[in-house]
């Protein structure tokens, strides 16, 4: 357990100083995130060592988004006269982009043969 | 006996109450989610929010006080980006079948998100300053603020936005895409990732453990085609 977090915290810590050092427009995590999966794509030890934490954690992923939202509430009026019409454009832009992303995902796997049930 | 006042003083200003406030808060938001049979409109995060919110005005906290307990399960963010990892590793064999669908429909909903989103603020009179704003909001926080920084956007303004859209995703997707009667965990859950973020994704895993993982990898792959995209789309405004 405290192998793996130790493990979890040393990937974002590489993935943020590689991010600053090289000035990338991709933010530590999402670098750490990358260099874990090709780690453990090479180790199975190190999935099994990982498994269980990364599950907990992942479980209750939405309760880590908490406080950034409780932080919006007090912003929420520097939308000011423009706050309805950026509501329009997420919620259509949102839902625009997971259909199109959807479709265009069962469309392709259908053009390729690559249905689902193939697993 | 110290009176309720000197108590409230004291506990108000280390960071015990508010963390402990926001994991009760949540812990209603998720039973409230699964009593309401997992409907999509009880998301757990938008109660929780909402909870916290009346609370902080209620007793006139301020934001920076809440988030001095809060900061703990915040930091969290990063490592479980991390963990993303892990499920990622399990599904490999899945994602390398399906590199060419991954690639189109990354690229589709991108495109699609950003341009919808600036036209239609555009529309309503949206300036420059606000089109910048809004054009990476569809990416996960850290990458957004960043790309609206560069671009002259308001940074404070895009995690708003990031945050909106995220909640939206979580909320809209299940019955959008049982409307349009999808069934495949992998399009589904990666449209989600690339639409809608780390919200997106924690709604995914609520759903499906493939979904998830998928949306995990859209979410990822969202952020550093954003990085690269946006301010190509934005000109075009």
């Amino acid at each position: 357990m405290i192998q793996a977090l130790a493990l979890l915290l040393l990937f974002q810590l590489g993935g943020e100083a590689t991010s600053r050092a090289l000035t990338l427009p991709i933010p530590g995590p999402v670098l750490g995130m990358i260099a874990l999966t090709a780690a453990l794509a090479l180790s199975p030890k190190l999935l099994t060592l990982m498994r269980p934490l990364a599950e907990g954690i992942l479980s209750h992923l939405s309760l880590l988004f908490v406080p950034a939202g409780v932080g919006v509430i007090g912003h929420l009026t520097a939308l000011g006269t423009m706050g309805p019409s950026l509501a329009i454009a997420i919620v259509v832009s949102t839902a625009a982009a997971i259909a199109v992303g959807a479709l265009t995902f069962t469309a392709v796997a259908k053009l390729t043969g690559s249905d689902a049930t193939d697993d | 006996m110290t009176d309720f006042t000197e108590i409230w003083t004291y506990l108000s200003r280390g960071p015990l109450l508010w963390l402990t406030a926001t994991l009760i808060a949540y812990a209603i938001g998720d039973a409230l989610f699964r009593a309401a049979n997992r409907q999509p409109l009880a998301n757990p995060v938008l109660i929780a929010v909402t909870l916290l919110g009346t609370l902080l005005w209620a007793t006139n906290t301020p934001y920076t006080t809440y988030f001095q307990g809060a900061q703990f399960v915040h930091f969290l963010l990063g490592p479980a980006t991390v963990a993303l990892a892990i499920p990622l590793a399990l599904n490999l064999p899945r994602l390398r079948k399906s590199a060419l669908l991954v690639a189109a429909a990354l690229i589709a909903g991108s495109v699609t998100s950003i341009i919808t989103a600036l036209a239609i603020a555009k529309a309503f009179g949206a300036d420059q300053t606000l089109l910048a704003t809004l054009a990476p909001k569809s990416a996960t926080a850290p990458v957004a603020i960043g790309i609206a920084e560069s671009l002259g956007g308001s940074p404070t303004l895009t995690a708003v936005l990031v945050i909106l859209t995220g909640i939206t995703g979580a909320i809209i997707v299940t019955p959008l895409l049982n409307a349009l009667k999808l069934k495949d965990w992998r399009a589904r859950g990666f449209a989600t990732g690339v639409a809608s973020h780390g919200i997106g994704t924690a709604r995914a895993f609520q759903v499906n453990p493939v979904a998830g993982a998928f949306a995990g990898l859209g979410m990822a792959l969202k952020a550093i085609l954003t990085a690269l995209i946006a301010p190509l789309i934005l000109r075009l405004f």
